[in-house]
């Protein structure tokens, strides 16, 4: 091949992948400017045009006083309603999880495997199969429209990928190492609290960003389960782009998905490695 | 005694977990199974009415959109995310500078909620202030873009923004893939007098057949399960010319209280998925074996 064939194929291939970089990017520059012009901007202007003068009442306005149907309190508090959901179900089924794992790969009793596999197939089930039967429990056990409410849900629907990844981390792991630990006396919890603990910190990783990602962006279960003053930010964001009091505010809206998407983003800028991974591990699951 | 506890253990912290998903996942399948069979509406009802739910919902023109849209959006969505995820990765493979800054720009919008994406979307795609004003600026005056508010046209931009959404995630599939494969083999090919593209398309695109396998898997599987995105893009409409079947269901299960199509459209969904899985896991645990 001649060098400038190759120089020609370089420059092709630079291209391409530069363009769709742009591609890529495109939505967030323009989610970006129109949140920082003002109305009247982004009428006589178009969409990729940088603001004349940088605005932030779109941002203030989205955080604490755009409209998500009746109520104009801005995203602040369904921002936090998302905190407070998103913290113990992440805790709790990465938690579960590690046991579920330590279980499933070390300490395999009669059947083991069958419930891992049963376990499994909880990875692929369109949830709109569980949604109903899901509502009747909530309200039976009182917990309709509250946060307990869906933190539960979250956790039992999570445990499921958590057991995955754990067992799938642990089963590496010879088992030699238990029965020498058993052999000097160590029981359950002291091998896993002193041996397979201190080993999990890449995994650990990795189910944390994978269930903050998923139970942040979560919008079905959000959506059903939640009540007017519980609900996560996505559908707060979704109420919010919805109502239409008055002229719409594209500024607005783009503020507040900016805004909803920010927590994912950045954990995904800082932890960019254990998100692939994760993504990977969990691939066959969707 | 102690001991016996102690041999129970691990039982015993798998035992919630247990008890949860036959009650959540096996138990309430069976439930949602059994109410698609019953006549419920506004309450669960228990009266056996054979497939009379089915036949409602097959009869239902809405449901028909949602079936047809569903195929519409499945096959462009896999084939455009294919496309793209193996072409950035087969480039990317290609010894670049700035690969990693590449890929965490593909890969980004994976990080992002379907909402997020659907609000951003819908904006850029807005008819009169979004892409058609800005080709209009650009001097062609009569450029018309109103896909969002066009009936015919509302389920392609679905496909546009899933696959803006999903197709960095195809290739960093199809990049693991290729980092797999042995330079050996192709440093053997290219002695042989192989030509690059020749090289890819028949040595290198043959062995990518897992990957193929899976994405396909994994991108039916979201497919199938797409209802945030509908929501926040078009909400289904206009009319419901863009529903997908989880938003049908979702409509009407929980709005228009039709228990009983709505469980039985999710019973519909349930056996879409398995149609996909159960061949899946079979070749993959038959490959196991091997």
């Amino acid at each position: 091949m001649s060098s400038m064939n190759l120089r020609l194929g370089r420059t092709l291939i630079y291209t391409l992948l530069i363009g769709f970089a742009l591609i890529y990017l495109a939505p967030l520059y323009v989610m970006l400017v129109t949140s920082l012009k003002d109305i009247e901007e982004i009428r006589s202007g178009n969409l990729i045009a940088l603001p004349e003068h940088i605005n932030f009442s779109a941002w203030v306005k989205a955080w604490n006083s755009a409209c998500t149907g009746s109520e104009c309190e801005g995203l602040a508090p369904y921002f936090w309603n998302s905190v407070r959901i998103v913290i113990p179900a992440v805790l709790i089924s990465t938690i579960i999880g590690a046991c579920n794992g330590y279980v499933l790969a070390q300490w395999q009793f009669k059947g083991s495997n069958m419930l891992f596999g049963a376990l499994l197939f909880g990875c692929f089930i369109p949830f709109q199969v569980i949604l109903l039967p899901m509502a009747k429990l909530l309200a039976w056990l009182g917990l309709a429209n509250t946060v307990v409410g869906l933190v539960g849900v979250h956790v039992v629907y999570g445990i499921t990928f958590t057991t995955l990844f754990f067992r799938n981390y642990y089963v590496a792991i010879p088992n030699e190492l238990v029965r020498a630990a058993r052999l000097d006396g160590a029981g359950f919890f002291a091998i896993f609290w002193r041996i397979f603990l201190p080993m999990s910190t890449p995994i650990f990783v990795v189910t944390v960003i994978w269930q903050f990602t998923q139970i942040w962006n979560d919008f079905l279960f959000g959506v059903v389960y939640s009540g007017p003053g519980t609900q996560p930010i996505t559908v707060a964001l979704n109420n919010l782009v919805n109502t239409s009091v008055g002229g719409k505010e594209y500024n607005v809206d783009m503020a507040a998905a900016i805004i909803a998407a920010l927590p994912t983003l950045l954990v995904y800028l800082v932890a960019g490695k254990y998100f692939v991974r994760g993504l990977t591990a969990g691939a066959v699951k969707g | 005694m102690f001991k016996y506890l102690e041999n129970q253990l691990p039982k015993l912290v798998m035992a919630p977990t247990a008890i949860a998903m036959f009650v959540c996942m096996y138990g309430f399948i069976a439930w949602t199974v059994g109410l698609s069979f019953t006549k419920s509406r506004m309450m669960p009802q228990w009266d056996f009415v054979g497939l009379m739910q089915y036949e409602k919902l097959f009869a239902n023109p809405r449901w028909m959109v949602a079936l047809d849209n569903l195929w519409i959006f499945t096959f462009l969505f896999i084939v455009i995310s294919l496309f793209i995820g193996l072409m950035l990765a087969i480039f990317l493979d290609r010894n670049v500078r700035a690969e990693g800054a590449l890929r965490t720009i593909y890969l980004y919008p994976m990080a992002i909620s379907f909402v997020v994406t659907g609000t951003a979307w819908k904006w850029i795609l807005n008819p009169g202030l979004g892409i058609e004003k800005l080709v209009r600026d650009l001097g062609f005056t009569d450029f018309e873009f109103r896909w969002l508010v066009d009936q015919d046209m509302a389920i392609y931009t679905i496909v546009i923004a899933a696959v803006w959404q999903s197709s960095g995630f195809v290739m960093a599939m199809f990049l693991a893939g290729l980092r797999g494969i042995d330079d050996n083999l192709i440093k053997a090919a290219q002695i042989d007098g192989a030509s690059t593209t020749r090289t890819y398309w028949h040595i290198i695109l043959p062995m990518m057949k897992p990957v193929f396998f899976g994405a396909i898997v994994v991108l039916s599987h979201i497919a199938i399960k797409s209802f945030d995105l509908v929501q926040a893009l078009t909400g289904g409409g206009p009319g419901y010319a863009s529903d997908l079947p989880a938003n049908f269901m979702y409509t009407f299960a929980f709005n228009r209280a039709q228990m009983g199509v709505g469980a039985a459209s999710a019973v519909i969904m349930l056996c879409g998925v398995l149609a996909i899985l159960v061949p899946y896991l079979y070749s993959e645990l038959r490959s196991d074996k091997q």
